[in-house]
């Protein structure tokens, strides 16, 4: 259960964030501590609802803005951005 | 490029992996669609820590000759029989001479102050994110809202060292005992009912409670939650607060299946009105994961052309649409619910559209043109669902918001050639094309 | 029941919302009959542009009357309306097309229009989605955009505080002084004013009125992709011709960042669905002029009927076969943009004042004749 057989690294706002293979980009903002998105009127937000249907976890990931990051894994190198 | 398939099914959570599995056979060519990048749906997420069920027919399906589709897509249905999907920003046309349907269901979400707040998400939502890779070990969780989901989400949390501090029902306590009396006749819930309660021995379970404001700078920090008019407050990391599921009918609404209560109408062996159209799972009746596994497999056998063996496994299924009835009383929402939203409070998280707005209007229709709520990304499936409870708008309105494209897609993918020459053509005329002489 | 009025409005979208606050800011006794949502038929499903357009004169006249309206009330519209003045570029790809965008530039100067030309260059800088090289635009920077069912629901608003009165139902007939809801109700009225745009012809089937079916996109938020609206200059041939289906690049981007994507006109389709190929060939158009909005977010798709007359020009003023009737309708592709002229024009001519362009290019009368004739 503790082993990581395998585990990524990605940048998160310029943070390294390390997770297991496997794992959301979602969950690897939330583990960073940063939200996914800002808001119309400038609120952060971060995911509600974890199956791609609220579309508050949007986040901006290579360079791609709206992109869904709870239905998309962690890749080696990825850059996210809060969208 | 169109794909083609004697039987596609669309979603690949218990349902839809079901149905492909019982529907895979000689010379029938089965492909299953899934948006996520793996199959599991919600209640099967994440392969760490399935229950020994998910990992039975997951590797049955992994096992079998299903085409799989992950990843993609269905946001339109061009032409009878066929959808069209994205996957991974391509465009996928598909072709099917039987279509199975196991879309699933979405939590409700009721706003109240602060829900916009970061770390709050759904009961099934943060299951679905601590699933997905977030550890929650030593973690103050607060699980609110209405449904046996919240026992099962607490339990799992727990299970991974999230400390829960409260289970809140809204429910009262007479509700639950009188679906408690239902459940008592099936065994397998009782266990699991133990199972559960023992799993989140630590945490207090409240009946007619809910909350009514989050609070935090940046993410929530705070809960204050009420029942019967008294208020505490709770420190808490997470709060995973959802009221009850509404089915996933885009689909099947958008290939004109009919409705009945508010859920896809089908017969014995999950046929809805449209032909060749199969539903199985939660559009059909909030019911869960046992509930699900059989209609799809019996969507699965029917498709297949299977209809005997179909129609035995109908007298099974039968006996568990007691539960979805039961479960549908207990889980009535309580009036006040409709209090808890401040004119401030958000209601469409898309387009920032307050409660206050919102009630200027009469229907959601105009509530739609002129505050622009439901025009979001989400095309209303979580403001509709809100605003149906909280004005008691018409939900067929609300449902025919969601039109092709049923999820964004790249603008590239939209219209009928696949691929574009557009290069060659420049604007040397604007682009016209010569119909019928009208005049 | 009967009530007495100076002047019944059937349709509240923007032009019959334009009309009723202009009838009830005049002082008259003004009822508004809509049935369906304030501004939710042809003003929910246009791209919300305020243009100055030149397919004749009257048209440029009209359009350019009616955008200095916008301009003045524009310090009082709430910021729901969203109005925005981002101004127009026509996109020029050859030098051709320059020729044109010098000729035009001419044309809006003498009708006290200011543009300026760009080059490719210029262009490139305005607009560094587009595609390069392009030859060069034209900017018209008193255009604007805004949002129509919040601009309709503020002159509804207007209107109402000023004494108007609305009427939620359906119209059954209109004639005669008379117009008889589809619950029995029947309003008298001194002038009747039909401003049901393309269903106008339910009331008064001779109209020279058709359908002129659009499609349009609208992307999720990218704020700054495109900063003005963008048309090419065949956009004009397109709004022009009569017979055929055509798409014409026109981009829109609105001020939350999200990007209208246009535009298309078909004759003879007059159900909803949305046409693939025509779809497919409007956005083929707008991925040639800039190629990376293929990869935005599309999130909606809808279809429109614009209310389309044969020479292009609306109907405003009196209907020759029924004294009591007037019509403000037909206005295809520029409901928005016209509906505040429109409104001036038709009320300056049922109170007898001069009206500040002359009002003869739009009057109904022009096809009455031919229609005695047929």
């Amino acid at each position: 259960m503790h082993e990581l057989a395998n585990s990524v690294t990605l940048t998160v706002n310029d943070i390294s964030v390390t997770v297991a293979a496997g794992t959301t980009v979602a969950a690897a903002m939330l583990i960073a501590g940063v939200s996914t998105r800002r808001s119309v009127i400038g609120e952060p937000r971060g995911p509600l609802c974890g199956m791609g249907i609220c579309f508050e976890c949007r986040a901006t990931i290579d360079g791609v803005p709206h992109q869904k990051s709870c239905q998309i894994l962690c890749a080696d190198g990825m850059m996210v951005r809060t969208l | 490029m169109t794909e083609q398939f004697d039987i596609l099914v669309v979603g690949a959570g218990p349902a839809g992996i079901a149905a492909a599995v019982s529907a895979a056979g000689a010379r029938k060519r089965v492909g299953l669609v899934d948006d996520n990048p793996d199959a599991g749906g919600q209640i099967w997420r994440g392969r760490a820590t399935q229950s020994a069920a998910a990992r039975h027919w997951i590797a049955r399906l992994d096992g079998s000759s299903v085409t799989r589709l992950q990843g993609c897509r269905v946001f339109d249905a061009p032409a009878k029989g066929t959808l069209r999907a994205e996957c991974g920003g391509d465009r996928r046309e598909l072709s099917y001479g039987k279509l199975i349907l196991a879309t699933g269901a979405r939590e409700r979400f009721l706003p109240f102050p602060g829900w916009t707040l970061p770390n709050v998400m759904g009961a099934g939502g943060l299951d679905a994110i601590v699933r997905s890779g977030l550890p929650v070990a030593g973690k103050r969780v607060v699980v609110a809202g209405t449904g046996p989901l919240l026992l099962a989400v607490a339990a799992h949390l727990a299970g991974r060292g999230a400390k829960i501090l409260a289970i809140c029902e809204q429910a009262p306590l007479r509700q639950l005992i009188h679906f408690g009396a239902h459940l008592i006749r099936e065994p397998a819930k009782v266990l699991q009912g133990i199972e559960y309660g023992w799993a989140t021995r630590g945490a207090r379970f409240q009946t007619g409670c809910w909350p009514v404001e989050a609070h935090g700078s940046d993410k929530l920090e705070t809960v204050i939650l009420e029942q019967n008019r008294k208020q505490w407050e709770e420190r808490c990391d997470y709060l995973a607060c959802g009221f009850h599921l509404v089915p996933n009918l885009e689909l099947p609404v958008l290939l004109g299946c009919s409705l009945e209560s508010g859920f896809v109408a089908t017969d014995d062996v999950m046929r809805t009105s449209v032909a060749n159209v199969f539903c199985a799972g939660e559009p059909t009746g909030i019911g869960g994961v046992e509930l699900a596994l059989i209609e799809g497999e019996i969507a699965g056998l029917a498709a297949a052309g299977r209809t005997h063996e179909a129609e035995k496994l109908a007298e099974s299924r039968k006996q568990r649409l007691g539960f979805v009835c039961a479960l549908k009383h207990a889980t009535v929402l309580d009036p006040r619910l409709k209090t808890i939203a401040k004119d401030s409070t958000l209601v469409c998280r898309c387009e920032d559209v307050s409660f206050g707005k919102l009630r200027e209007h009469a229907n959601w229709r105009d509530a739609k043109l002129q505050t622009r709520c439901g025009m979001g990304s989400c095309q209303g499936r979580v403001c509709g669902a809100a605003a149906e409870f909280l004005f008691g708008w018409d939900a067929a309105q609300i449902h025919s918001s969601i039109r092709p494209p049923v999820f964004p897609v790249p603008v590239s993918n939209l219209g009928a050639t696949g691929k574009l020459n557009c290069q060659d053509d420049g604007p040397a005329m604007a682009g016209t094309s010569q119909s019928k002489e009208v005049e | 029941m009967s009530e007495s009025w100076d002047v019944v409005v059937v349709g509240a979208g923007i032009v019959g919302a334009a009309c009723a606050l202009e009838c009830a800011s005049r002082g008259m006794r003004t009822a508004v009959i809509e049935g369906r949502g304030i501004g939710s038929g042809a003003t929910a499903a246009g791209m919300g542009h305020i243009v100055v357009m030149d397919d004749s004169p009257a048209q440029l006249a009209l359009t350019r009357y009616s955008q200095t309206l916008w301009q003045e009330l524009s310090k009082s519209l709430p910021a729901d309306v969203e109005y925005e003045r981002c101004g127009t570029l026509w996109v020029a790809c050859d030098e051709g097309e320059m020729q044109e965008v010098r000729h035009k530039s001419a044309v809006y100067a003498a009708a006290g229009v200011a543009t300026e030309i760009l080059d490719g260059q210029m262009l490139a800088e305005a607009e560094p989605h587009l595609r390069k090289p392009l030859a060069g635009a034209l900017l018209v920077p008193s255009d604007a955009v805004l949002y129509p069912p919040c601009a309709a629901g503020y002159l509804m608003r207007e209107a109402l505080r000023l004494g108007a009165q609305l009427f939620t139902r359906k119209v059954h007939s209109a004639k005669a002084g008379v117009v008889r809801l589809d619950d029995g109700t029947e309003l008298r009225a001194t002038r009747i004013v039909i401003a049901s745009g393309a269903d106008a012809c339910d009331l008064i089937p001779e109209l020279p009125i058709r359908k002129r079916k659009g499609h349009l996109v609208i992307t999720d938020r990218y704020p700054g992709f495109v900063r003005h609206q963008l048309v090419e200059l065949g956009y004009l041939k397109s709004a022009h011709s009569v017979t055929s289906d055509s798409v014409a690049f026109n981009v829109q981007p609105r001020k939350t960042g999200q990007i209208l994507i246009g535009s298309s006109r078909q004759f003879g389709a007059e159900t909803p669905e949305v046409n693939d190929r025509i779809l497919a060939s409007m956005v083929e158009r707008a991925q040639w002029y800039i190629p990376e909005i293929g990869g935005l977010s599309a999130i909606r798709i809808w279809t429109g009927f614009r209310a389309a007359t044969p020479d292009k020009l609306p109907l405003i003023g009196p209907w020759p076969e029924d004294e009591s009737l007037f019509l403000a309708a037909g206005h295809e592709g520029l409901g928005i943009t016209t509906s505040l002229g429109t409104a001036r024009l038709l009320v300056d001519h049922m109170m007898g004042t001069k009206t500040r362009i002359p009002i003869e290019p739009y009057m109904p009368v022009r096809f009455a004749r031919s229609v005695a004739d047929a």
